[in-house]
């Protein structure tokens, strides 16, 4: 790409061509702001904001949409365009109900900022839609509309997930985004409107209400895990950089908290690559059953078991991570320390809104218990930490309890898209061959692309993998192999539902853009590269349980870390 | 084929559907996208409620229009056509039109929605099969249009022109509607470029006292005084004059703007919110000033299509020149 020389604001900038207005002026640190403008959506370009003056152009251009040209001439902060940026920011505020206590953006709320920045009356008028109601989507999501600025950014996301289940209604200053009435068409819970809504529109259930309940548990001995996506994202909760470690201030945190006991979801992990691998050996062996799907995302389960039923037998039964390191403190770890299970209240926390659906399955059920009780998404998680005013920048790093300690690198990759494929094959390339796996990196399954696939070779043989993030993809991966059936060679297909995997999740903290995602992939990268032992099978931890409990248990080793899936009915839409 | 190209700019055609665009621009920014699959477009789809004349032109002038239609499937012949029609004119014209079209590659299309899916870039949007609502510019639909192919879209009446400049009998006319508190209300065929006064002689509609004001080039087009009526009609092919003594211009005013408030896509803040603001204060005892001077600021700099600029427009003409002045 050549570059081309422009003006903005009298200074001449150089920027590759092709690029927006908006792109430059980033690049050059100069000011234009955005609302509805997300790199990982189309330029609408609708809120307006980002209008700017361009010499020899009657009316104001919109920086999001309007390519540099050569010898252009620019300009941010004339008096017209402020002026216009003002008025059309405090119609936007006449759209939407502040409630910034309790907002999912706050403190990083993009809307105040513009009205600070550009002088705004934020009530100049009188909120057009105090009257609108919010929507529960099953009870896990909630959308209140009467904070919905009608950027779209939600209806969009959404429909690039393959899922379309907001909708707009009617017309003009009568427009309304609404979930659908489609019977065909469900809300599988990914929380993608919440990360892609600038003004806070969207949440999921209990954000920020009753995050204390995770807390407050009388009579109770409360065991926490947090999920391995979570080390290299809390830190931007507390202006640290993006995909910065926390992991051992995340600890201390828990333990400030009043947390009995803090455990790493990633040890779950490892679990989970043990029992998966086995599956895919034994499909293998047996050549049946081929593709095996992952399925430790439930957006993608439930995804599969509304939309792709057709794909419910190929799902692998081992549990989530979650789900398994639950299950095994409310049986193992509780026998071990001698706690009365019942009298265990598992919290986990989690990049995730899907989660707080998972929970609720009732096949994820231990000796009639449900194996965790209690999600928090990163985000309720920060603020509770904030609530209790934790200066969690300054925290001295503390390590896991022990007894469930220590995961492996191969269970901390699982947060990024390709990690839980990465792990499964350095275990079942051993358990094939029986021979250690030299180099560990599959680096054809790592980054941000949205479909990956590569080719595993085990002995003689060569395994065709596919690795998707983002259930917009999926969609067009299994749609396209239901045409072409004889393409479908695959030994084993990783879904995610939330692009680049659990670290861009709906539970992470806000903002969120590729750029962002791939800072905290490369953290966790960094964990596995710098752990001594990276393969799940190798973890001390699982060798230990398998040998003194699952092994001599069967029974118990299917109840606890295998699952079932069924078909799902549609879920119900409240008024609330 | 080139040679229709060069009678359209001798004749100096512009546009009909309103915005007066040189048709001769549209033609060779098509012509020269190399692109196979292309589609031309018949937008018949009226919906300011002050036009008739694509209804007039499909009741008496249907053959000529699809003359028109295969003048240019003839100068680009691997185009597809489509007929895009509101939905009363579809129910009255379909059968004709389908007959008319029977050996060329024409589809008739049902417009889905209200005054903006006439917009050219909402057309295309409606024929899609989503929601009519205007796309940004650029890409022009002559580059990328109809399934992101490129697309020649044009008013019903250029069509009608064409037909007439191909066989050498255009004389620079066009099709004005006139209505309001006038005798001899309808559509007319006159000179291009009139001004106000001449249409109005011309048609025998010129008030004899100075009690009236005008509307010109639609409903959301400007206002104007006796004094200005020298000047020639801008924008849609319509005058409506208005008696002074019968008419309150703050409910007209009210009018138009419920009309830009249902009829707008929302897509835009300054549009869908600035208009409802807008409305607001009309509605109100007392309006405040410097609201409605921010709101016209942003509607003339800052929509994403001309509904909402030319709706701030035209409230501001009415304000300025008929409700804030007194007599």
């Amino acid at each position: 790409m050549s570059k081309i020389k422009f003006k903005i604001n009298n200074k001449i900038i150089e920027a590759e061509e092709g690029k927006t207005i908006l792109e430059a002026t980033k690049e050059n640190d100069i000011y234009v702001p955005s609302l509805c403008n997300h790199t990982d959506l189309d330029i609408k370009p609708n809120c307006r904001v980002c209008s700017v003056e361009v010499r020899g152009q009657k009316r104001l251009l919109t920086a999001c949409s309007t390519k540099i040209k050569e010898d252009m001439e620019v300009f941010t902060n004339t008096p017209r365009v402020k002026k216009a940026r003002k008025t059309n920011l405090e119609l936007i505020f006449s759209q939407h109900k502040e409630e910034c206590s309790d907002c999912v953006w706050e403190p990083n709320c993009q809307l105040l900022d513009l009205a600070k920045k550009n002088k705004v009356t934020i009530n100049r008028f009188k909120d057009r839609k105090d009257n609108y109601p919010t929507y529960s989507f099953d009870g896990v999501i909630e959308f209140d509309s009467s904070k919905c600025i009608d950027c779209r950014n939600c209806v969009e996301v959404c429909k690039n997930q393959g899922v379309g289940y907001l909708e707009v209604q009617k017309r003009g200053h009568e427009v309304k985004i609404v979930p659908t009435k489609n019977k065909n068409i469900d809300c599988i819970f990914c929380g993608q409107c919440i990360m892609h809504c600038p003004a806070g529109a969207f949440e999921s259930k209990g954000e920020f209400e009753t995050i204390e309940n995770a807390l407050k548990q009388k009579g109770k001995i409360t065991v926490v895990q947090f999920a391995p996506s979570i080390r290299t994202s809390l830190g931007e909760e507390f202006r640290m950089d993006y995909g910065k470690v926390v992991t051992g201030k995340l600890v201390a945190s828990l333990k400030k908290l009043g947390f009995d006991y803090v455990l790493d979801t990633s040890t779950g992990a490892d679990f989970t690559t043990t029992e998966e691998s086995n599956e895919i050996v034994e499909h293998i062996k047996e050549k049946k059953g081929l593709p095996l799907l992952t399925s430790c995302c439930p957006s993608w389960v439930r995804y599969v078991e509304f939309y792709y039923p057709e794909l419910i037998s190929h799902l692998t039964t081992a549990r989530s991570p979650q789900e398994m390191l639950g299950g095994i403190v409310k049986t193992y770890w509780a026998k071990q320390k001698g706690i009365d299970p019942k009298k265990i209240y598992m919290v986990s926390i989690m990049p995730c809104t899907s989660k707080k659906y998972e929970i609720d399955r009732s096949e994820l059920k231990v000796s009639g218990m449900p194996s965790v009780d209690c999600v928090l998404t990163t985000r309720e998680f920060a603020r509770l930490l904030k609530m209790k005013r934790l200066n969690f920048t300054k925290l001295k790093p503390a390590p896991l309890d022990n007894l469930i300690g220590e995961p492996t690198g191969a269970g901390v990759i699982y947060g990024a898209s390709g990690g839980v494929m990465e792990s499964a094959f350095r275990t079942t390339y051993e358990k094939l061959t029986g021979k250690k796996l030299e180099k560990l990196e599959f680096k054809e399954v790592r980054g941000m692309g949205g479909i990956k696939e590569a080719k595993v070779v085990i002995g003689n043989d060569s395994h065709k993998v596919a690795v998707i993030n983002g259930l917009g993809n999926a969609k067009k991966f299994f749609d396209n192999l239901k045409k072409h059936p004889e393409k479908n060679d695959y030994t084993c297909i990783e879904v995610m539902a939330c692009p680049g995997g659990c670290i861009g999740g709906g539970g992470q903290p806000l903002p969120a853009d590729e750029s962002i995602r791939l800072a905290r992939a490369n953290g966790l990268y960094k964990i596995d590269k710098n752990t001594e032992i990276r393969r799940a099978h190798e973890n001390p931890i699982v060798k230990k349980v398998y040998s003194e409990f699952f092994d001599k248990n069967p029974k118990a080793r299917q109840e606890i870390l295998h699952t079932s899936y069924h078909r799902q009915k549609r879920g119900k839409v409240k008024i609330i | 084929m080139k040679d229709i190209i060069k009678k359209i700019q001798d004749a100096n055609l512009h546009g009909r559907g309103g915005a007066s665009f040189p048709t001769t621009k549209k033609w060779e920014a098509f012509l020269n996208t190399e692109t196979k699959e292309k589609y031309i477009i018949v937008n018949a789809s009226e919906g300011d409620p002050q036009m008739s004349k694509d209804g007039y032109l499909l009741k008496n002038h249907l053959s000529e229009v699809i003359d028109g239609l295969k003048i240019a499937l003839e100068t680009f012949p691997e185009s597809i056509g489509y007929f895009y029609l509101r939905k009363d004119y579809y129910t009255k014209y379909k059968k004709k039109i389908k007959k008319l079209t029977k050996d060329l590659p024409v589809k008739i299309f049902k417009k889905t929605g209200g005054y903006l899916a006439g917009e050219e870039t909402s057309v295309l949007e409606a024929i899609e099969g989503n929601r009519p609502e205007p796309r940004s510019k650029p890409p022009y639909p002559s580059e990328c249009g109809l399934f992101n192919k490129p697309t020649l879209i044009n008013n019903v009446e250029t069509f009608y022109v064409i037909s007439k400049i191909a066989k050498g009998t255009y004389k620079n006319e066009r099709l004005y509607c006139l209505s309001g508190d006038i005798k001899n209300k309808g559509v007319f065929d006159l000179k291009e470029g009139l001004t106000i006064r001449e249409i109005l002689e011309k048609t025998k509609n010129l008030p004899k006292d100075n009690n009236y004001f005008i509307q010109m080039g639609g409903t959301l087009g400007e206002f104007i005084t006796p004094k200005e009526i020298d000047r020639p009609l801008q924008g849609l092919g319509s005058i409506v004059v208005y008696n002074k003594k019968i008419t309150n211009p703050v409910l007209l005013a009210q009018k138009i703007l419920k009309f830009s408030m249902y009829q707008n896509c929302d897509k835009c803040t300054p549009c869908r919110e600035g208009v409802f603001r807008l409305r607001e204060e009309f509605l109100k005892k007392e309006r405040n000033k410097k609201i409605l001077n921010d709101i016209f600021e942003v509607l003339e700099d800052t929509t994403l299509c001309p509904l909402g600029m030319l709706s701030g427009l035209s409230i501001q003409s009415l304000l300025n020149k008929i409700i804030d002045v007194k007599d």
